[in-house]
C-alpha cells in the first residue's frame, strides 16, 4: 500500500485517496474555439509514460482535496505532491 | 523414537491426537511432524503428481511435503497445513492427503508407474484426443481428480479474523539470534520495535543447536535471558507464530499473525508501516538431487537436528550423512552423540561426501565417533518400499556422477542430504531489493534496496555467529553495515551437485511439483533457454512453497545443462504471500453482512414489517413491492401502479442523492457544469437538470431547486450521487477555483417522501403550515412545515401524476410517514416500490440513467435535447456534443416500443429490421395495468422518424417479436394530469 502525502495532511495510507487521472490536462479556456482533434487529445489522449509520470490524487477519506503528485511509474516512488496549479518539484 | 531426555518439550504434558483415525500422544511444545516423527510414522503424504509417498523432508515453513489437514470440526477444516508448522495440541485430529483409498495403498500411485507418460509440459503435448473436445470432457476432470492439494473446506468458516494497522520505527522480521540482537539493541537506541517469528518459540536456529555456546553460556540460557528482556520492555512487541507474508513499498509490510484464541478469535492480520525493516530470515538448507531422494526417511541434515535438539525425536536409528557442505557434518555428530547418549548404538555408522577431500578436522572428529567418512562418493539410488531401508552408493567419476559399477549397498532407515544454505531472501526480493550473485557465498544476497532494511544474519550470507551477532547488534542500532565477512569455502558449489544430477533419474528438485531433473534437462532440449520459461513449463517453484528447497537447484540444474554460469541463467521472481496465507486473515471482519456495507432508508425497518420485497440498488437496499396475501410481485406491481394513477401512492424516495450547493457563485458554478441555463431559474422553482462527461454524453440527471438566490437544492440519481458530487467537487476545486460556491453532500441529511396520484394534494394538504399548497405550482419549490416538521416540499412528479416529495430532516422521516399514511388512509393511500416506480416514469417515457443510458447516449438521443442551454457559451459536454456524428440522423434514439404478440420484449434485446442488422436495443420493458398491455422503451437508429414502423426484438425462448414504434410517451402524451 502507497504512502502517499497530501500537501495538506500529511503522509496517509493508499486507502484514503482516489486517483484521478494524469495531471497537467488543461482544460481549453474556449472548448468552442479548439479543433477536433485538439479536442479528441483532451479528451482521451494521455502519456502513460514508462517512468516519473504527474498524476492527481484526491484525499478523498481526508480533506477531500485534490492535488497533484510526482511519480515513477516502475518503482512507484513519489518525488513529491503539489497542490493544483502548482509547479511539479523538479 | 523418542530421545528419553532433552528437547523444549514438556515430557509433563502429554497431548493425545489423532492421524489418519490412528491415534497418538505426544507433548506440549511438539509440532504434528515432530509426534508423529517420535511414534516412528514416515509417510505423511502423497505427491502431487506421481501420488510418491513423501515423509518429512524439513522442520520449518519451507516444508514442501507433509501437507495434511487438520479437522477441528464444521467449517473449521483446513487443508494443506505444514505438518511442521502446525503445534500440537490436545484432540487435534489430522489426516493425510491426496490419497485414495489410504496413505500406504493409493491407487493413483499407479500414475508413478505411468511416469514416462508426464513428463515436463505433459498438459501441453499429450490427451489431445480421441476427440477434440477430450481436454474439457475426460482428460482435465480425471487429472484434476488425481492430482491436486486437498479438499477445500465445505461449511462456513465460524471463527473471527481480526486486523490492525502498526507503526514501528523499527520492524525485525524474524526471530533468530540475529533478529533478537537486533531488536533488542533497536529498542535500547530508542522507538518502537516490532519483532514477529513464524514459530510458536522465538530462538531460530540456536533452537537447533544447545550445544552452542555464547559468551561462555550455554546458548539456550543465553536465549532465555534475551527473550525474558524482550518480553520485559513495553517498547518491544513480540509476535510469535506470526509470518510476515507481504513486503510491501514504503515499508509496508503485512503479518499474518496465528492466534487460535479459544473466544473465536483465529488469526489476525497485522499492516504495519516501520521506519525501517530488519530482516533476519535466516536461511534454507538445499536438497541433493539423486535417485529416489524423495523417499521416505531421506531429510535434510538441519530438519533432523532439530528434531533431535528441539524436540527429543531420533528421526532414524542407522543414519548415512550425504554432505556437500560442512554443516552435515554437526547434525551428523549431534544424533550420533544423542544416540550414544540414549544407548541407542552407532546411530549415524557411514558420512558419504561428495567432495573429495573433505575438511581434515571433521573427518577426524568423525573417526573419533566411530564414523567412516567416504570422500568423493555419491548416492546410485535409495532403496525401499516406502520408507528408505537402504541405498547404493557410489565414488564419483571426475564428472561427479557415480560410478554404477562400483556401487556398494548399506543398510539404513535415514538419509541426510546436507547440501548447503540458500539465503532466505524471499522478503527482501519482494520490496524490490536487487539480488546479487554472490560466488564465494555461492547464493543470490541482498544487493541494493530502495527502502530504509537491512538484511542480517544468514539471510545476508552471514553464518559465523559470531559475525551474525556483531552484525546484528550494529543494525539494530541503525549503524552503517560493515561488509560481510568473506564466506569461508566449505561446500561444494551448487553447480558441479547439479552437473553430477543431471543424467540421473527420478532424482527430485521440486518436492511438491513433482520435478526431476531430467524434467529440467528436457525442457532445455526442447528448446527453453530462460528460468522464467524453464519454470512455467515444468511447474519447478510454483508449488505453494513456492520453490524454497527447490528454487536454487531448478536454476543450478538448468544452468548445467546450458553450461552457463547460474547468474546468466537469472531467477525468478519472489512474489507474496511468502507462505500460504488464509483467506480468512486477509478478509478479517469484511465477510458477509459487512463484506460490502448496505445502506438502508429511514423507512427500511417499516417496508420489512409490511412484508416488502427488497431490492439491492448500488449499495442501497429498496423496498421493490409491497405484496399483500399471496399477491405475487406482477400483481403487487400491477395494484401499487393503479392506485398512483387512481387514488395517491407513497414512496421513501430518501435514496436519492442530495447536494447542497452554496455560495454568491453558486448559480454560475452550475451554469458551467450543467446543460441547462441556472441564472434565470427563480428561487421558488425547480429545474430538471442534466449533467454531461465532457464528451458529451449523459452522466446523470436529477431535480435542481433554487431554494434562494445563493443556494440550491442538487439531487442525483440515487446510484450517482457519489460520483457526480466527486465531478462537481473536481470542477470546483481545479477549474473554477475563483467560484465562490460550496458544495455538502445532504444525501443522508434528508428523508423524502414521495406523494404520487391524483389525491395527493388531499392527503398532504392539511399537514402543511407556513404554505398555501394550492398555489404551489408544478416544478415549484417552498420551505414550510409539514406534519410539524421543518421541511422542504418540492411539487415534481417522477410519475406523470400529480406529486410532491416532502424532504424532511431524516429522523423525522417515520413520524412524517406515519402522519402521512394516517392522513392517506380516507384516500387509498397505497406504498409503493421501485418496481412500480420504474413502470411509472416508464409510461411517462422518462429515462432511467444507466438504463436508457449506457455511456453513448447523448441528451438528444433521449429526447431531452429542449433542455440544454443552447445560448450557453460553455457547460461541461459543451464542446463534445459539437463533434462531427453527435448529430447524425442514424444515430439511435428513444423510442416507445408496442409488441404486437401481446407478449412483454426481454431488456437487452436487439432490434432488428428488414436486413436483419442489429438496429438497437430494447431499454426498458415491462407489462402495464395502466396501459393493459406490455410495453417497451428502446433505443432505435433514426428511431424518431420510424414510428409506425415495424421492428423485431430477439428472444431467447424464439423466433423475433414484432414491436411497433412509437412515442416513448405511452401515458397522458398531453401532461393533462399534472394537476391531478
Amino acid at each position: 500500500m502507497l504512502l502517499i502525502a497530501c500537501p495538506w495532511c500529511g503522509d496517509r495510507p493508499e486507502l484514503e485517496f482516489r486517483h484521478a487521472g494524469e495531471a497537467h490536462v488543461t482544460r481549453p479556456a474556449d472548448p468552442a474555439a479548439v479543433s477536433d482533434a485538439a479536442w479528441t487529445g483532451f479528451l482521451y489522449e494521455r502519456q502513460n509514460p514508462r517512468g516519473l509520470y504527474r498524476e492527481r490524487w484526491r484525499h478523498l477519506h481526508g480533506c477531500g482535496r485534490f492535488f497533484n503528485a510526482v511519480r515513477h511509474t516502475l518503482t512507484d516512488r513519489f518525488l513529491g505532491s503539489y497542490p493544483p496549479g502548482g509547479e511539479p518539484p523538479a | 523414537m523418542r530421545l528419553p531426555a532433552g528437547g523444549r518439550i514438556d515430557r509433563d504434558r502429554p497431548l493425545h491426537f489423532t492421524f489418519d483415525g490412528r491415534a497418538y500422544t505426544g507433548y506440549a511444545g511438539d509440532t504434528l511432524a515432530s509426534a508423529l516423527l517420535a511414534a516412528g510414522v514416515s509417510i505423511f503424504g502423497r505427491s502431487f503428481k506421481y501420488h510418491r509417498p513423501r515423509g518429512l523432508l524439513a522442520a520449518g515453513a519451507e516444508e514442501p511435503n507433509a501437507l495434511v489437514e487438520i479437522d477441528r470440526g464444521p467449517g473449521r477444516r483446513e487443508p494443506n497445513q505444514r505438518a511442521t508448522m502446525v503445534p500440537l495440541e490436545a484432540g487435534l485430529v489430522a489426516r493425510s492427503q491426496n490419497r485414495w483409498p489410504s496413505l500406504r495403498l493409493d491407487v493413483g500411485a499407479l500414475a508413478g508407474l505411468a511416469a514416462p507418460l508426464l513428463p515436463a509440459g505433459f498438459y501441453y503435448k499429450t490427451f489431445l484426443g480421441p476427440r477434440r473436445d477430450s481436454w474439457h470432457r475426460l482428460w482435465e476432470p480425471l487429472i484434476r481428480r488425481m492430482a491436486g492439494l486437498g479438499r477445500a473446506p465445505d461449511a462456513p468458516d465460524p471463527d473471527r479474523y481480526g486486523n490492525r494497522f502498526a507503526h514501528c520505527e523499527t520492524l525485525v522480521v524474524g526471530g533468530g539470534p540475529a533478529g533478537i540482537v537486533a531488536a533488542l539493541t533497536a529498542a535500547e537506541s530508542g522507538g518502537r520495535v516490532i519483532l514477529c517469528d513464524e514459530q510458536e518459540e522465538l530462538g531460530g536456529s540456536l533452537l537447533a543447536t544447545p550445544e552452542v555456546m555464547i559468551d561462555g553460556q550455554p546458548c539456550w540460557e543465553s536465549l532465555a535471558a534475551a527473550v525474558a528482556e524482550l518480553r520485559a520492555n513495553p517498547q518491544v512487541r513480540v509476535l510469535t507464530r506470526t509470518t510476515a507474508f507481504h513486503y510491501g513499498l514504503q515499508n509496508f509490510v503485512a503479518l499474518a499473525q496465528v492466534l487460535d484464541r479459544a473466544d473465536g478469535l483465529r488469526e489476525r492480520l497485522w499492516q504495519v508501516r516501520a521506519g525501517r525493516v530488519l530482516l533476519a530470515t535466516g536461511a534454507i538448507e538445499r536438497p541433493i538431487p539423486f535417485p529416489g531422494n524423495d523417499r521416505p526417511g531421506v531429510m535434510l541434515a538441519g530438519a533432523a537436528r532439530s528434531y533431535c535438539a528441539r524436540w527429543g525425536v531420533l528421526p532414524g536409528q542407522r543414519a548415512v550423512l550425504l554432505a556437500a557442505h560442512d554443516s552435515g557434518y554437526a547434525a551428523a555428530f549431534a544424533l550420533a552423540d544423542a544416540g550414544a547418549a540414549a544407548g541407542a548404538g552407532a546411530v549415524v555408522p557411514v558420512i558419504l561426501d561428495l567432495r573429495a577431500a573433505p575438511p581434515e578436522a571433521l573427518v577426524a572428529a568423525a573417526a573419533a565417533r566411530g564414523i567412516t567418512v567416504l570422500a568423493g562418493h555419491g548416492v546410485v539410488e535409495t532403496i525401499g518400499a516406502g520408507r528408505i531401508s537402504g541405498l547404493r552408493a557410489a565414488p564419483l567419476r571426475p564428472d561427479g556422477t557415480p560410478d554404477r559399477g562400483r556401487a556398494t549397498a548399506m543398510a539404513c532407515d535415514l538419509l541426510l542430504m546436507a547440501g548447503g544454505w540458500t539465503p532466505n531472501v524471499q522478503l527482501f526480493s519482494q520490496s524490490r531489493g536487487r539480488l546479487r550473485w554472490d560466488a564465494a557465498a555461492d547464493a543470490f544476497l541482498p544487493g541494493g534496496s530502495p527502502e530504509a532494511q537491512a538484511s542480517l544474519g544468514a539471510c545476508n550470507g552471514t553464518t559465523e555467529l559470531g559475525a551474525v551477532l556483531q552484525e546484528a547488534a550494529a543494525a539494530g542500532r541503525g549503524e552503517a553495515q560493515a561488509a560481510a565477512a568473506p564466506a569461508v569455502p566449505t561446500a561444494l558449489p551448487i553447480r558441479a551437485i547439479a552437473a553430477g544430477a543431471v543424467a540421473a533419474r527420478k532424482a527430485f528438485v521440486d518436492f511438491q511439483n513433482d520435478v526431476t531433473t531430467a524434467d529440467l534437462a528436457l525442457a532445455v532440449r526442447e528448446g527453453f533457454r530462460s528460468i522464467e520459461h524453464v519454470k512455467r513449463y515444468t511447474t519447478t517453484g510454483m508449488a505453494t512453497d513456492q520453490g524454497k528447497t527447490s528454487g536454487m537447484m531448478s536454476l543450478a540444474v538448468t544452468a548445467a545443462v546450458l553450461g552457463r554460469d547460474l547468474p546468466e541463467v537469472g531467477l525468478t521472481s519472489f512474489r507474496p504471500p511468502y507462505t500460504p496465507t488464509s483467506f480468512g486473515t486477509l478478509a478479517g471482519r469484511h465477510r458477509g453482512a459487512v463484506f460490502d456495507p448496505g445502506r438502508t432508508a429511514p423507512m427500511h425497518d417499516w417496508a420489512v414489517e409490511q412484508g416488502a420485497l427488497l431490492e439491492p440498488v448500488g449499495q442501497w437496499l429498496r423496498a421493490r413491492a409491497f405484496p399483500r396475501g399471496a399477491e405475487d410481485l406482477q400483481a403487487a406491481v400491477a395494484r401499487e401502479c393503479l392506485a398512483v394513477r387512481q387514488a395517491v401512492g407513497i414512496l421513501d424516495a430518501s435514496t436519492l442523492g442530495k447536494i447542497e450547493v452554496v455560495g454568491p457563485d453558486a448559480a454560475e458554478f452550475l451554469e458551467r457544469c450543467y446543460a441547462n441555463a441556472w441564472h434565470g431559474l427563480a428561487p421558488g422553482r425547480c429545474r430538471y437538470g442534466l449533467l454531461l462527461r465532457e464528451d458529451g454524453f449523459l452522466l446523470d440527471d436529477g431535480v435542481v431547486a433554487r431554494l434562494a438566490p445563493d443556494r440550491f437544492h442538487v439531487t442525483t440519481t440515487t446510484g450517482g450521487a457519489a460520483r457526480v458530487l466527486h465531478l462537481l467537487e473536481d470542477y470546483r476545486q481545479t477549474e473554477f477555483p475563483e467560484l465562490q460556491v460550496w458544495l455538502t453532500s445532504t444525501t443522508e441529511h434528508w428523508g423524502v417522501a414521495a406523494l404520487q396520484g391524483p389525491r395527493a394534494r388531499r392527503v398532504l394538504a392539511p399537514l402543511v403550515e407556513d404554505l398555501d399548497l394550492a398555489a404551489l405550482p408544478h416544478m415549484g419549490v417552498a420551505e414550510c412545515r409539514v406534519a410539524g416538521f421543518p421541511a422542504r416540499l418540492f411539487r415534481v412528479s417522477f410519475s406523470g401524476e400529480l406529486g410532491f416529495e416532502v424532504n424532511v430532516p431524516a429522523n423525522r422521516m417515520p413520524a412524517l410517514w406515519q402522519a402521512l399514511w394516517q392522513a392517506g388512509a380516507p384516500q387509498g393511500l397505497t406504498a409503493y416500490g421501485t418496481e412500480a416506480m420504474h413502470v411509472l416514469r416508464a409510461e411517462k417515457g422518462f429515462i432511467i440513467i444507466g438504463q436508457e443510458t449506457d455511456g453513448t447516449v447523448t441528451p438528444d438521443d433521449v429526447g431531452l435535447g429542449w433542455a440544454i442551454g443552447r445560448k450557453k457559451r460553455d457547460f461541461i459536454g459543451k464542446r463534445g456534443l459539437a463533434r462531427a456524428g453527435m448529430a447524425a440522423p442514424d444515430r439511435r434514439q428513444l423510442v416507445g416500443l408496442a409488441p404486437a404478440d401481446g407478449r412483454r420484449p426481454e431488456e437487452g434485446a436487439q432490434l432488428l429490421a428488414g436486413a436483419r442488422r442489429a438496429e438497437g436495443h430494447v431499454t426498458s420493458a415491462y407489462d402495464s395495468a395502466c396501459l393493459g398491455r406490455p410495453f417497451a422503451l428502446g433505443l432505435l437508429a433514426g428511431g424518431r422518424a420510424r414510428h409506425g414502423e415495424t421492428v423485431f426484438a430477439t428472444r431467447r425462448d424464439g423466433p423475433p417479436q414484432p414491436l411497433t414504434v412509437g412515442s416513448p410517451v405511452a401515458w397522458d402524451p398531453a401532461g393533462e394530469r399534472l394537476d391531478g
